[in-house]
């Protein structure tokens, strides 16, 4: 499903934000070239791409921090996204609090600034520390966290209000495999509350493993915008099929592409399904040592959207 | 509205928090005692250094009679205008060679000669550095018609009736109040506003300033940051004025009561004192903050300090055009222009007593602080955040 057709033709309801056509030129550099996105209400949407692809400047549009050079964006059914800023949660990509301020002061003070009261928001950020592990570092300074900490710190502050809409520029970054699972964790309790998560990253398998939902984006543009399991589909199953004969004239069998590694012989499950090979290649007398059929992963449908340079950008950072 | 103001309060409170509850905020408390200490110290060792220093004498060759009478008619002088605005005199004797003892006296250095004066009364002539337009050999000229003037046996004194005030004094001492007033203003605001020029460095520097405008409108974040800071300056004023009082109490039974009334009162004045350095202070703020929220490092603030303040000493030099005719065109001028208005104004509240333009100029001044903080957000959103459309003006008129 695509984004303009959400945007034209369904009910405002349904997506807690739709942007269409958003372009943002930065001088004479086009950073986004008609970004349209629909993020379904209570769904967990990633924003995947390399680095440089325009997924930060996207978000910082969708969200209102900056305006777009052309196009519309729509946050919580409000045209101006700052009309919904006390709905919404944000974690920037370069973390940021006061050095000065006691953790659960930044807590306290990231919720007022969304509209909660202090009083409430020092009590709740009390209750997320010491569900984080971090009660005892309540009244010390931001300075003196580890930068994990801090940055459990700021994404509790992000939280601390209960919003509907959650936005997280690229959450995982800096942390370790620990904090990266309690992360997920936290972001798919957040939608059992039925909260709104919509998150970049440029490590797939985050994506993969949490989104029900992505955009690809690559250099600007929204190359893929639909479900993961949508872009799986827009790739064939892999067939890793190993036979008992070495050689034989049943090779002629094999769909064309079928390219040999190793012992294995390797192609795409054609269209009629595995049957009719299988048939063939056993009444040839080649015999079958191990047959598997993978399922193309995020990864694969990547490749072929958004091209083998992105992906290569995309593979250089691995999650932890 | 409600949305807004309670933006501008949380992100108030935040700065006004962490800047009156910080050990740095004690010296800023005590920033007015370090320029006394240093006043006193050198102030003591200036008089020292002066008391040691021996201002230049007109040595006078005269026989003692003659010399008695000119320093008599110096006696008269100096009542007029102060020992100090009178050429200093110093006697000796004639001796036989007249040129010798010149050139001795030219050269001693003690005391240091500036001129000779000899001749007597009758023929008087003066030898020494000194040109004949020398205001030191008016004087002299002076004292010397003064001197050859044979002194009256009882010449009564000129009676004098001393009243309160007069037109002429009032005009004059009203404008003492207002110099005093202004100066006062101008100088509080120039130590207090100066801050706000770095009032964004530290959300810049933390990257907080993305949380804070995703959450807040700016116009809302440059409210809150302004108030605050105004905020902690008033704290200032309050510990200054309280402990200035206390040693005035101490040192001095009249205080300020022995200045002139202003012409709306004191109570009047004080009031508008407090409303007009509000003015001011939100009004150069305002603006510091829009040109400082333009640097992204302390170094750039530092590099715009100084303009900003050879900016503001141009204002208040504007501003005291107004004194002593505050409703010529040039104080009018001021009057509008919203930068030098709440100076120009104080003044005015010395000088004049209606109340009506102070009215009108505080919601002029008000005007102007909303719409340079307006301005000074739309700035922050165009070029630090680099929001919006991109406005090539310059090409499209080029294309026309």
């Amino acid at each position: 499903m695509h984004a303009d057709a959400l945007v034209s033709g369904s009910a405002e309801t349904n997506f807690a934000l739709e942007s269409h056509d958003l372009v943002k030129d930065f001088g004479d550099t086009r950073a986004v070239d008609g970004v349209s996105v629909a993020v379904p209400t209570g769904s967990i949407y990633g924003l995947l791409g390399p680095n440089g692809a325009g997924k930060t400047t996207t978000l910082r549009m969708l969200i209102g921090i900056i305006d777009p050079s052309s196009g519309t964006r729509r946050v919580l059914g409000r045209e101006r996204p700052i009309e919904a800023a006390a709905e919404v949660g944000y974690l920037p990509e370069e973390r940021g609090l006061y050095p000065a301020m006691h953790a659960r002061e930044a807590i306290a003070f990231m919720g007022a600034l969304r509209g909660l009261p202090l009083a409430e928001g020092r009590r709740r950020a009390d209750e997320l520390l010491e569900e984080h592990a971090l009660g005892d570092w309540a009244k010390k300074p931001i300075r003196s966290l580890s930068k994990g900490m801090a940055q459990t710190v700021q994404l509790l502050g992000t939280i601390v209000h209960r919003p509907k809409l959650i936005v997280l520029d690229e959450p995982f970054a800096g942390l370790d495999a620990i904090n990266q699972g309690r992360l997920e964790e936290l972001i798919r309790r957040e939608t059992r509350t039925g909260a709104t998560v919509l998150f970049s990253t440029h490590v797939i398998a985050h994506a993969e493993r949490l989104c029900e939902r992505v955009a690809i984006i690559a250099k600007g543009k929204v190359a893929f915008d639909g479900r993961v399991d949508d872009a799986r589909a827009k790739l064939s199953s892999i067939v890793r099929l190993r036979t008992r004969a070495s050689d034989g004239p049943w090779r002629s069998a094999f769909p064309a592409g079928t390219r040999r590694e190793g012992d294995e012989w390797v192609f795409e499950l054609p269209s009629a399904g595995p049957e009719p090979l299988l048939r063939a290649l056993l009444d040839g007398g080649a015999g079958i040592e191990t047959l598997a059929i993978e399922r193309p992963g995020l990864h694969d449908a990547f490749v072929a959207i958004a091209g083998d340079k992105a992906a290569a950008q995309m593979g250089q950072e691995k999650p932890q | 509205m409600m949305r807004f103001i309670r933006s501008s309060f949380v992100i108030a409170r935040r700065d006004f928090g962490a800047t009156v509850l910080s050990k740095a905020f004690i010296f800023f408390l005590l920033a007015p005692v370090f320029p006394l200490l240093f006043g006193s110290l050198f102030g003591g060792i200036g008089a020292r250094i002066a008391a040691r220093t021996e201002r230049p004498v007109i040595a006078v060759i005269d026989s003692r009679a003659d010399f008695d009478r000119l320093a008599a008619a110096r006696d008269q002088l100096t009542q007029a205008l102060g020992e100090e605005a009178v050429v200093k005199l110093v006697h000796y004797e004639v001796e036989p060679d007249a040129a010798a003892e010149v050139d001795r006296l030219l050269a001693s250095t003690q005391p240091p000669v500036r001129a000779v004066l000899t001749g007597g009364l009758a023929h008087p002539h003066l030898t020494g550095a000194i040109a004949r337009d020398d205001p030191t050999a008016a004087q002299l000229q002076l004292l010397l018609s003064t001197a050859r003037t044979a002194p009256k046996p009882s010449e009564p004194a000129l009676p004098v009736t001393s009243l309160k005030s007069s037109s002429g004094s009032l005009i004059n001492d009203r404008a003492v109040t207002a110099q005093i007033g202004q100066t006062l203003l101008f100088v509080l605001t120039i130590l207090l506003s100066g801050m706000l020029l770095s009032q964004l460095i530290e959300e810049k520097s933390n990257k907080i300033i993305e949380v804070i405008a995703a959450a807040v409108p700016i116009d809302a974040m440059f409210v809150g940051k302004l108030f605050a800071m105004l905020a902690a300056s008033v704290v200032g004023l309050v510990v200054w004025i309280g402990a200035g009082a206390i040693i005035v109490e101490m040192l001095s039974k009249r205080g300020v009561a022995t200045l002139p009334m202003p012409a709306v009162g004191w109570f009047g004045f004080f009031a508008l004192t407090v409303v007009y350095f509000g003015m001011n202070y939100l009004l150069l703020g305002a603006a510091f903050l829009t040109i400082g929220a333009q640097a992204s490092t302390a170094r750039e603030v530092q590099t715009m300090s100084m303009p900003v303040t050879f900016g503001q000493m141009l204002i208040f030099g504007f501003a005291t055009t107004a004194i002593g005719a505050p409703d010529s065109p040039g104080a009018i001028a001021a009057a509008i222009f919203p930068l030098s208005s709440p100076m120009t104004m104080l003044a005015r509240a010395a000088e004049e007593p209606q109340w009506w333009p102070h009215l009108l100029a505080i919601g002029w001044q008000a005007l102007w602080v909303a719409l340079i903080l307006r301005l000074g957000a739309q700035l922050f959103r165009k070029t630090v955040l680099k929001s919006g459309p991109r406005v090539k003006w310059w090409k499209r008129a080029r294309l026309n």
